[in-house]
């Protein structure tokens, strides 16, 4: 298989425009004749599907969740980057698609980021025609807040809840469409699996979580929109019902998997209080712009953060990276918190934890102002934790957060299964080995506003796709496929809950292949998740029915695909044997601790093609061609 | 801490409901509401019955889908609080917690405590939205918004549609979420050339759906974990008026 990324020729900032001239456009009365599949409502699927369906073409999306307004865009927090400089602070798109790049530790596809920051600045201006209500001056102009991995201040928001309007801007116009006829929705569905069809994807099966129903859906084209896989980790940030389904029914079925090891580590997150946690929650990186994050200087100093005095107190992010300070990339400033616990100088039970300090900011600033830009944070902290942020500091630690990895596409967003898109966290395109604060709503918008409905027409008007038809054998065959394997759940009755295989398997990856990883730990997972996964098949109880809501059901399907998919992501992490990014393997680091990348031999992004379960995947290999940026140590000292 | 539960039972929404005792004992203070039920659910999959059914999903008090009315409050006894945010230092070791999915009418019982919302939905494709297309947009800072009005609509904006509101209300009134929405729009110069038929169209919606009236007992305020006021209320009445004298 040759890898096309189908990467326009020109030099780099016309690439995009000219591309967008010379491919083909379908009449808009043709439109209505193409159906389209977005799965997944979240800032990417619901700006395709809203999109898609104003521009002509026939809708159906699907989510699980109750309604599209819930999909987990919706918890982000701090906002949204966009190359407007409206502060007049030397912003521009080539500063913003340098600084995505080099955020990536080189490991993105130049050509793709560049276009995203070439769209930014129309995602803002669309948003706010959408009454997104933006932070603003008192000159009523928008207001900015700088992010992690950037010296300008470029950073669009909503209080703490950037994701949630910016989502709900994006449900909005999905509700406009849908109350035209123009989208069918189908909330409470799940994708259980892709259609192929002569080598092309032309449908989905779902459940009907309610009624528990398997149905067939046929389309001309398929979009996966469904998010990253952080939930193979068991505790991260990510919603409960975040999964890896989608993605990995596509790749069984031959699509390709790209840089399944590139997965965030934030590290600003509540730390985990017990053997009870179900989940991790983000205190947004905005907080770094006004807290400091410090350990006691010695070991074992366990006075109250208050009776440490300043000097004898570590500010280690402001010490390591003095350019940057507490705004250091995600994968850094975690990094630098593992290293200073495991010296024995976290705080907090376990010593898992940090301090983010206000008591600074509240004296230069006031209270009324940290109030004011935080205000909803401290609150949520306070509910969680019990303790008052205004008064103490707060206690952090990294959880898994994003994941750069997803399914290879294409510079249109195609992947190599003709007819099948993946957009938003589901692709792996842009954001290389790690992914900067406020860059995913972005990335989302991006997708889903202004590329793939450019895209996607030319696919229709160029291959002119042979239509689909619900009347192919092969629906038929991969709804008994799907009967039998939920047959199957419901059969084993075991000993074992579906939470306590996937907090055994979350609890694995997180030691061997978490936020350092190497060798010996990640051959001792290989031989682990195989294990565990048989043991997860012949011992794991699912109770219940498979003709009505049945969460117990719904849970297994997704554990049972995490425990497929976590061999692979260990195996992409084994096989990188580099540090670039979020991917830190012991083995390579500089003398003083930094990630150190082998850009000779993998300058690549890593796809990976389904054999088989039982076989090794094929590597292919889709080189990483830098034609305008030097490659460089990423340094932010 | 031990607690014993009341729980609501109920298959689905053909069959009646009941409640059914439950023991949930070593309950960590620090645990979550839900994480609480996790563990008793964990329990009754281990002893061969079928755990009890409940929407959640981000955990976080955002995405608006759980949402359960405890000891007969929605959402529990914490003011501003979703249900998987309420954590159980605020419960006492011994009591007693009864716990019920969102009763109304437009709301029906799919299992045990998770119920259809979809009426929030319809109401919003109603009209609350902007009708803008992708493109073609004025540059972000060509409508200055006065900062005073930018906060009071994402003051509004913040509903996070769980329904908490609908089922504290004695007449199942759905108009704290619905001005809420329309008040986030109207309140924008955006939203201004739709304002009237935003009103009419998701007031109509509203009724059809079943919701009840308003009689300002403010009992959805009260528990509205993002705490939307009650004044978006008198606001979408003006609004409303002023529609129908446009619109006469």
């Amino acid at each position: 298989m040759r890898l096309d990324a189908k990467i326009p020729s020109g030099p780099l900032a016309e690439k995009w425009s000219r591309h967008r001239n010379h491919i083909k456009l379908i009449n808009p009365a043709n439109k209505r004749k193409f159906d389209v599949i977005v799965v997944g409502s979240g800032l990417a699927g619901g700006s395709a599907a809203a999109t898609l369906s104003e521009l002509g073409y026939k809708v159906k999306c699907f989510c699980f969740q109750d309604s599209p307004r819930r999909a987990h865009s919706i918890a982000a927090q701090g906002g949204i980057n966009a190359a407007k400089n409206y502060q007049n602070d030397g912003d521009s798109v080539y500063r913003l698609f340098y600084d995505t790049i080099k955020g990536g530790d080189f490991r993105a596809r130049e050509a793709n980021v560049y276009r995203l920051a070439e769209v930014s600045v129309n995602i803002i201006d669309q948003c706010v025609a959408q009454g997104v209500p933006f932070a603003r001056e008192y000159s009523g102009y928008l207001a900015n807040r700088s992010f992690g991995g950037a010296q300008v201040s470029r950073t669009f928001y909503a209080r703490g809840q950037t994701g949630q309007q910016l989502l709900l801007g994006a449900y909005q116009a999905l509700a406009k469409q849908i109350e035209a006829g123009g989208v069918k929705m189908y909330p409470r569905a799940e994708m259980l699996d892709l259609v192929m069809i002569d080598g092309n994807a032309k449908g989905i099966v779902v459940r009907d979580l309610v009624t528990g129903e398997i149905s067939s859906h046929a389309a001309d084209a398929v979009v996966l929109a469904t998010g990253g896989y952080g939930n193979v980790f068991f505790l991260s940030t990510n919603a409960k019902g975040c999964n890896v389904t989608a993605i990995w029914r596509a790749y069984k079925r031959g699509a390709l998997l790209a840089n399944p090891c590139y997965t965030q580590i934030h590290p600003t997150c509540i730390p985990v209080s017990g053997d009870h946690q179900s989940k991790l929650t983000l205190m947004s990186e905005s907080l770094r712009n006004d807290g400091r994050v410090w350990v006691p200087g010695n070991k074992g100093d366990h006075r109250a953060p208050g009776e440490i005095p300043k000097e004898e107190r570590d500010y280690f992010l402001e010490r390591k990276y003095p350019a940057y300070g507490n705004l250091a990339p995600r994968d850094i400033s975690s990094r630098a918190a593992k290293e200073v616990c495991d010296e024995g100088r976290g705080v907090g039970p376990g010593g898992r934890g940090v301090y983010l300090d206000f008591a600074d900011a509240i004296e230069r600033l006031g209270l009324n102002m940290i109030r004011e830009r935080y205000g909803n944070l401290f609150e949520m902290y306070e509910r969680i934790t019990g303790e008052d942020a205004y008064k103490a500091p707060m206690r952090i630690y990294p959880a898994s957060h994003y994941t750069m990895g997803g399914l290879w596409v294409d510079y249109n967003l195609m992947s190599n299964v003709p007819g099948l898109y993946v957009i938003g966290e589901a692709n792996f395109s842009d954001h290389g080995a790690n992914r900067l604060g406020a860059s995913a709503l972005m990335q989302g918008l991006a997708d889903g506003y202004f590329i793939l409905p450019y895209t996607i027409g030319d696919y229709f008007a160029t291959e002119r796709p042979a239509k689909p038809s619900l009347d192919h054998p092969e629906f038929k065959k991969v709804e008994e496929e799907i009967a039998r394997r939920t047959n199957k759940f419901l059969s084993i009755k075991g000993h074992r809950t579906v939470t306590e295989f996937h907090r055994e398997l979350g609890k694995l990856m997180w030691d061997k292949c978490g936020m350092a990883r190497n060798e010996a730990g990640l051959k001792e997972a290989l031989e682990r998740i195989p294990a565990l996964r048989q043991e997860f098949w012949e011992d794991v109880n699912v109770l219940g029915d498979g003709n009505e809501l049945n969460q117990s059901l719904e849970y297994a399907g997704r554990v049972a695909d995490f425990m497929e998919f976590a061999e692979l992501l260990v195996l992409d992490a084994l096989t990188r044997d580099e540090s670039c990014g979020a991917h830190f393997r012991e083995e390579h680091q500089t003398p003083d601790g930094e990630a150190m990348r082998d850009d000779e031999n993998f300058s690549y992004v890593a796809a990976w093609e389904y054999q088989g379960l039982d076989t090794r995947p094929i590597l292919h290999k889709e080189p990483l061609v830098y034609e305008e940026v030097h490659l460089a140590q990423r340094s932010y000292k | 801490m031990n607690l014993t539960l009341r729980i609501w039972r109920q298959n689905n929404s053909d069959t009646p409901g009941q409640f059914v005792d439950y023991k949930a004992d070593d309950i960590s203070p620090d645990m979550s509401f839900l994480e609480m039920l996790d563990i008793v659910n964990e329990g009754l999959i281990k002893r061969g019955e079928e755990p009890i059914a409940f929407d959640h999903d981000c955990r976080e008090g955002i995405c608006g889908t759980c949402g359960m009315v405890i000891n007969g409050t929605a959402h529990g006894p914490l003011g501003a609080t979703t249900t998987c945010q309420l954590h159980m230092r605020h419960f006492r070791d011994g009591q007693s917690i009864t716990i019920e999915p969102w009763r109304a009418r437009p709301f029906p019982v799919i299992k045990d405590l998770v119920v259809d919302r979809s009426a929030f939905d319809r109401v919003i494709q109603a009209g609350g939205y902007i009708s803008v297309r992708t493109g073609g947009t004025p540059d972000g800072n060509a409508i200055p918004i006065p900062k005073p009005d930018a906060d009071l609509s994402m003051d509004a904006a913040a509903c996070i549609g769980c329904g908490a509101c609908v089922a504290a209300c004695k007449n199942a009134s759905a108009m704290l979420f619905v001005a809420a929405k329309a008040s986030h729009l109207n309140i924008l110069p955006q939203g201004k050339p739709e304002k009237d038929r935003r009103v009419l169209n998701m007031v109509r919606a509203m009724d059809e759906e079943g919701f009840g009236n308003c009689t300002v007992m403010g009992s959805c305020e009260a528990v509205c974990p993002k705490e939307i006021s009650l004044d978006f209320i008198s606001r979408m009445n003006r609004d409303y008026l002023k529609a129908l004298w446009r619109n006469r």
